[in-house]
C-alpha cells in the first residue's frame, strides 16, 4: 500500500477493483466504513456480487480479465470531460515528457516487436532527449508526441460502447463510476484504489495495476491522505517476505540479483548495470555493499569486491519464478525441495500437474504446523501409490505465530512485533531456530572442506549465537545495519556506505532499531493527527505513512487541502513539516529546482504515466482477452498479451470455448485462509464452512438443470473436480458484444487433509502468467459445468 | 529494556513465558466484578499482544496462556487499525494452538514407504543437512561460460509469506548468499 489501514477513512470515494475486503480483509472494512459515516462513496467493480458490493453505492459488474479495458475507459472518460486535476498531472507526472519517434503503436501492438522471443525492444519506446542525456519536455502538453498527448489517442479508443461490450458493465452503472470517481480529480478531493489477487492475477496483471497507477496520477490522488493505489495483501507478512527477497529475481530492499553475464562478472560493472543516473537509488551501491557486508562480515573485503562473487549469479535471461520451478521439477532437473510454511499443491497452479511433478524429487523438506497436502503428496489419499514414490520426505514441526517472537510487516508497511505468548508446542520450533539449527549443521558439515561449494558455505557471517537457540536481538541488529568496527547500529539508511564500513540486512528497514530501541515494538496509539500514528510500530522507509507525501501539497508546498495535510513546507523553520515524515528532503526548499519532484525514486521525480522502458507489453496498459477467453479482442487483432511467455507444454494445456463456455474465478471465503492448513485445521472454523462448492447463476443453473446443493463437475483442459452447487444472484450471465455468456466462482481453500476436506480448485487452473510478474492467472479460464 | 505501558492494560513484553502478577482492568464495572473474579481463567494472567497471523490488516489480538495452555484470545483494545475487534479467523486464533491436528514431533518418511515415522531433531535436521550437502556438491557450478557463478539449480526453496521478518531474513540469507540457491521464491508470486 502506498497508504494504510487507518487511512482509508480519509477517501472521498473509494473504488474497489480485484478485491472484496468486506470478506477477505473484514477488520480493514471499519476504516470503509468510516469514511462512508462522513459522506465517503463506494465502487465496488468485480464479476461477484461480494459482500463489499453490498455495501457499496454503485455496483459495476465486470468479466474476469478486463480490468484495462474498464479502467482505460475511466481515463478516457476523465481526459475527454477534462476532470484531471491539471497542476499535478502538468508537474508532478511525466505527461510533458517528449517520447522518442521510435514509439509506435499499431493494431494492439507497440513498436520493436520480435515474434520468435515473444519481446519487446522497449529502448523504442524511451524518453527524446537532448545531447546531454536530458529528457526533452512540452510543459503545454501540446507536442503531438508528448506523454498527455499520446495517452489521450491510445485511451480515446478505449469509447464507452466498446468498454462496456467488452466488460460486460451496464452502461448506465458504468457512466456512474466514471463520473463518481472522476469527481476526485477536483484539487482537494481523495479518491483511493483498492486491489488484491482480483487485479494481479492475469496474463495482464501488472498492466492492471499500471492502470490503476496512471488514473490516479490524472486526478491526483498520489501522496495524499486518503489516496493512493493499494494492494490489500492476503498473507500476515507477504508485505515482509517480499522485501526480504525471498523471490528470485531480488535481493532484500528491492534490488537485484547478478547474473552469470560478462557484465555482472564484476561488482563494479553490476554496480554500473543496477544503478540509474538520477533519482534516489543512486544510492544503491552503498545498499548493496552494506548487504554484502552482512551476508559475508569480515570475509567481504575491499580485496575480494566485498564477497560478490560469493552470491550466486543466476543464468541470464532464465525464469526462476514459481512456475518454472515446477516445470524444472517436471523435468527432473531438481533433485531437493525444501517448503517453509508452503503448501502448492493446493495453492499452485494446475495444481494436480505440480503434486506430480513432486514425485520427480529426490528429497523433500516441509516445515509446517499441520500435515498439508504437499508434504503428504506421496498418499493414497493423494491419489498416488506410495511404494513409487521414491521421495524422501522430511517433516520438521513449526510452532505458530504466537509461540515464539519477531515482527510482521502487514499492507500498510507497518512493522509490528509480536511477542511469545507461550512455550512451542509439543516439540515444535520457531523457523528461525530450525534455520538456524540447519545453518549450524551445514557449515559444521563444510568445515574442513575448501571446494568452492564449501567456500561459499563456509564465507557465510553467521553470528546468532553458540547453541541451536538464535538470538534474535543479533537478528534484528543484522537487518537494521551497524557500523562494522564500533558496532553500533545505523540511525537511517541514509548513514549507509558503499566502502565496507556499514552492513545492512534489508537496507528499507535500516532506522527500526536505532540504539536502544527497537521501534518495532512501540505501543502509543496517539493519534497526533491524521491518523498516522507515527509512534505505534515503525513503517518503512524511515517510519513514513504515506509514500510519496511531497505531492500532498501544492507547487508552494502548501496542502492541497486543509482536510489533508500530509507535510507542508515551513518557510520559518526552513524544512518540511507536518503530520508525516517527509518523503523528500527534509530541508528542500521553494530556492531548489527539484522543489517539485515529489516521486524521488523515479529518474526526474515525476510520476509515470509512460513507463519508458520498464515493463514488458509496453508503456502504456492495453487490453487483451485472458489466456482463454469466450470472444474475440474488441479493441485490436491480438487476442492474448503479447509478451506473455509460455512453460513446459506439458504443464500448460489450453481449453477452447467451443468445449469450455463458462468463464470461470477462484476467490477466498471470510472462514478460510490461502491453502487453508490454518484454517481447515481449526474446529471452528471447518465447522463454518465444510464443504467445497461452486457458485452459479439461477439462469445458468436453469439451463443446465442443477439444483441448490446438487453435486456438479467442473470440467478444464486441465482436470475436474467434484463440488456442491451453490446457486445464488450473486453471479449473472454477461451480455458482451457478441453474445451472452455464463461466469462462475469457487473458493480455492480446500484440499483432502485437515478436518474441513474438498476439492482443489487449482486442479483447474492455468499454468500460465503475468508477463511482467508471471503471477498465475488464477482469475479468468474457461470451464464447462454439469450435474453428477 | 523499557517497557512501554499502555493505556488500559499491562502487557507481557518480555520473551519469558511464565506468568507474571499483574492488574488486569476488565472492561465494565469493577466492583460488581471483583468479587467474582478469581472465577476468571484470566483474571490472574497478563496478556501477550501479538499480531493476527492470517491476512495482511495486521490487528493486535491479547493471548492469555499459562505455561500449560492458551487460555483465551482477544482483539488488543489499544491497537489502532482494530480496537479490540476482530473476524471470523482472528477471533479463533486459540485453536491454532490447542487443534489436535497439530504435528508436534518431526517425522520422516523412508522413500516409497506408506507412512510417517516419528523421528527426533537430530535425525531429521542431519537428514535434511546431508540431503542438501550430497544434491548441493554434485551439481554446484563454480563457474558458467568461464564466469565465477557459485549456484546450484537442482535445490529449490518455497515460502515465507507466513513467517517473521527476522526469518525470512535468515532464510534468504542461508539459501542464497550460503548455499547458492536459485530457485528461490514464495506466495507473493502466487
Amino acid at each position: 500500500m502506498t497508504n494504510h489501514w487507518n487511512d482509508l477513512q480519509f477517501a472521498d470515494v473509494l473504488m474497489v477493483i480485484g478485491a472484496n475486503p468486506a470478506e477477505n480483509h473484514p477488520i480493514s472494512f471499519r476504516w470503509i466504513s468510516k469514511a462512508l459515516e462522513k459522506g465517503g462513496k463506494l465502487i465496488s467493480v468485480d464479476p461477484r456480487y461480494t459482500r463489499t458490493s453490498q455495501m457499496a453505492n454503485v455496483y459495476g459488474q465486470l468479466r474476469s480479465g478486463t480490468d484495462i479495458a474498464f479502467i482505460g475507459g475511466m481515463i478516457n472518460y476523465v481526459l475527454e470531460n477534462e476532470l484531471y486535476h491539471k497542476e499535478y498531472v502538468a508537474h508532478y507526472t511525466n505527461a510533458a515528457y517528449i517520447v522518442a519517434d521510435t514509439y509506435k503503436f499499431e493494431d494492439g501492438m507497440f513498436s520493436g516487436y520480435d515474434e520468435a522471443t515473444r519481446k519487446y525492444d522497449q529502448s523504442q519506446w524511451a524518453f527524446k532527449t537532448d545531447e546531454e542525456g536530458n529528457v526533452l519536455t512540452d510543459p503545454t502538453l501540446t507536442d503531438p508526441n508528448c506523454v498527455y498527448q499520446l495517452m489521450k489517442k491510445h485511451y480515446a479508443r478505449y469509447d464507452i460502447d466498446t468498454v462496456v461490450g467488452v466488460t460486460g458493465t451496464d452502461k448506465d452503472t458504468y457512466l456512474d463510476i466514471c463520473k463518481t470517481y472522476g469527481s476526485t480529480g477536483e484539487v482537494g478531493k481523495a479518491g483511493t484504489i483498492l486491489y488484491a489477487m482480483g487485479g494481479t492475477q492475469h496474463t495482464v496483471g501488472t498492466q492492471n495495476i499500471r492502470a490503476y497507477a496512471i488514473l490516479q496520477l490524472l486526478l491526483g490522488n498520489i501522496g495524499i491522505a486518503g489516496g493512493g493505489v493499494n494492494a490489500l495483501r492476503g498473507e500476515s507478512n507477504v508485505q515482509g517476505s517480499t522485501d526480504f527477497g525471498l523471490l528470485y529475481h531480488n535481493v532484500p530492499g528491492y534490488m537485484e540479483v547478478p547474473t552469470g553475464s560478462e557484465g555482472d562478472s564484476t561488482y563494479q560493472g553490476f554496480l554500473e548495470r543496477i544503478t540509474p543516473t538520477s533519482g534516489y537509488w543512486v544510492n544503491k551501491p552503498k545498499f548493496y555493499t552494506s548487504m554484502l557486508k552482512s551476508f559475508y562480515g569480515d570475509n567481504a573485503t575491499v580485496d575480494n569486491e566485498f564477497g560478490y562473487h560469493f552470491m550466486p549469479k543466476i543464468a541470464p535471461g532464465k525464469d526462476y519464478s514459481f512456475m518454472r520451478l515446477f516445470d524444472a521439477m517436471h523435468r527432473k532437473e531438481l533433485e531437493g525441495l525444501i517448503l517453509f510454511g508452503s503448501n502448492p499443491v493446493v495453492g499452485g497452479p494446475n495444481s494436480f500437474k505440480e503434486q506430480a511433478a513432486m514425485a520427480n524429487l529426490k528429497w523433500m523438506v516441509a516445515v509446517d504446523l499441520f500435515e498439508t497436502e504437499t508434504s503428504a503428496f506421496w498418499q493414497k489419499e493423494a491419489g498416488n501409490d506410495p511404494a513409487s514414490v521414491q521421495t524422501e520426505v522430511i517433516f520438521l514441526p513449526a510452532c505458530s505465530s504466537f509461540e515464539k517472537e519477531g515482527s510482521v510487516t502487514n499492507s500498510g508497511r507497518w512493522m509490528q512485533y509480536r511477542w511469545q505468548g507461550i512455550a512451542p508446542k509439543g516439540e515444535s520450533r520457531a523457523d528461525l531456530e530450525i534455520t538456524h539449527m540447519l545453518a549450524r549443521r551445514l557449515k559444521e558439515l563444510y568445515k574442513n572442506e575448501s571446494t568452492p561449494a564449501a567456500k561459499q558455505i563456509n564465507a557465510l557471517y553467521w553470528n546468532y549465537g553458540d547453541d541451536d537457540h538464535p538470538d534474535i536481538e543479533l537478528v534484528c541488529k543484522d537487518i537494521n545495519g551497524y557500523d562494522w568496527k564500533t558496532k553500533k547500529q545505523i540511525q537511517s539508511f541514509g548513514d549507509l556506505q558503499d566502502d565496507g564500513s556499514t552492513t545492512a540486512g534489508c537496507w528499507i528497514y535500516t532506522g527500526f532499531y536505532p540504539e536502544n530501541e527497537n521501534l518495532a515494538k512501540r505501543r502509543d496509539n496517539t493519534n497526533e493527527g491524521m491518523s498516522n500514528f507515527l509512534n505505534w510500530s515503525f513503517a518503512w522507509p524511515a517510519n513514513r505513512r504515506i509514500l510519496y507525501n511531497r505531492a500532498s501539497a501544492d507547487l508552494n508546498g502548501k496542502a492541497w487541502s486543509k482536510e489533508r495535510v500530509g507535510i507542508e513546507w515551513n518557510a520559518q523553520e526552513g524544512k518540511w513539516t507536518g503530520y508525516d515524515i517527509p518523503d523528500f528532503v527534509a530541508t528542500k526548499g521553494p530556492d531548489d529546482p527539484t522543489f517539485n519532484d515529489p516521486f524521488i525514486m523515479m529518474a526526474g521525480g515525476k510520476g509515470a504515466i509512460y513507463a519508458a522502458s520498464k515493463l514488458n507489453e509496453g508503456p502504456f496498459p492495453e487490453h487483451y482477452e485472458p489466456y482463454e477467453n469466450p470472444i474475440s479482442n474488441a479493441f485490436s487483432s491480438v487476442q492474448l498479451n503479447p509478451a506473455v511467455q509460455f512453460g513446459e507444454e506439458e504443464m500448460n494445456a489450453k481449453g477452447e470455448a467451443d468445449k469450455y463456455p463458462i468463464v470461470a474465478t477462484t476467490y477466498r471465503l471470510s472462514e478460510h485462509w490461502q491453502s487453508g492448513a490454518m484454517t481447515r485445521n481449526v474446529p471452528w472454523l471447518a465447522e463454518l464452512v465444510n464443504h467445497m462448492f461452486i457458485e452459479i447463476s439461477e439462469e445458468l443453473a436453469k439451463e443446465k438443470g442443477i439444483k441448490e446443493k446438487d453435486k456438479v463437475i467442473v470440467a478444464t483442459a486441465r482436470g475436474e473436480i467434484e463440488a456442491y452447487a451453490m446457486i445464488t444472484k450473486r453471479f449473472k450471465p454477461y451480455k458482451l458484444k457478441e453474445k451472452t455468456v455464463h461466469h462462475i466462482g469457487m473458493p480455492w481453500h480446500f484440499g483432502y487433509k485437515g478436518i474441513a476436506t474438498g476439492a482443489t480448485a487449482n486442479r483447474l487452473t492455468p499454468h500460465i502468467g503475468c508477463a511482467n510478474s508471471t503471477i498465475p492467472e488464477y482469475k479468468a479460464f474457461l470451464c464447462d459445468v454439469r450435474r453428477v | 529494556m523499557e517497557v512501554n505501558v499502555t493505556r488500559r492494560q499491562f502487557l507481557k513484553l518480555s520473551g519469558a513465558v511464565a506468568a507474571t502478577l499483574a492488574v488486569v482492568e476488565l472492561g465494565f464495572d469493577e466492583k460488581s466484578v471483583k468479587a467474582q473474579s478469581e472465577e476468571f481463567k484470566i483474571a490472574k494472567l497478563t496478556p501477550t499482544p501479538t499480531i493476527c497471523p492470517y491476512c495482511s490488516v495486521g490487528c493486535g489480538i491479547l493471548v492469555y496462556a499459562n505455561e500449560d495452555d492458551v487460555v483465551y484470545t482477544e482483539g488488543d483494545p489499544d491497537h489502532p487499525i482494530n480496537e479490540g475487534t476482530l473476524c471470523s479467523k482472528g477471533t479463533t486464533v486459540r485453536q491454532v494452538y490447542t487443534s489436535e491436528k497439530r504435528v508436534t514431533k518431526p517425522m520422516y518418511r523412508a522413500p516409497g514407504s506408506s507412512k510417517w515415522e516419528e523421528v527426533d531433531w537430530d535425525f531429521a535436521l542431519d537428514k535434511v543437512a546431508k540431503n542438501i550437502k550430497e544434491t548441493r556438491d554434485k551439481t554446484f557450478m563454480e563457474k558458467e561460460n568461464g564466469i565465477t557463478v557459485n549456484r546450484t539449480d537442482a535445490i529449490a526453496y518455497l515460502g515465507g509469506a507466513a513467517l517473521d521478518n527476522e526469518e525470512c531474513h535468515l532464510l534468504q540469507k542461508l539459501f542464497r548468499a550460503g548455499l547458492g540457491l536459485s530457485y528461490i521464491e514464495h506466495q507473493a508470486r502466487i
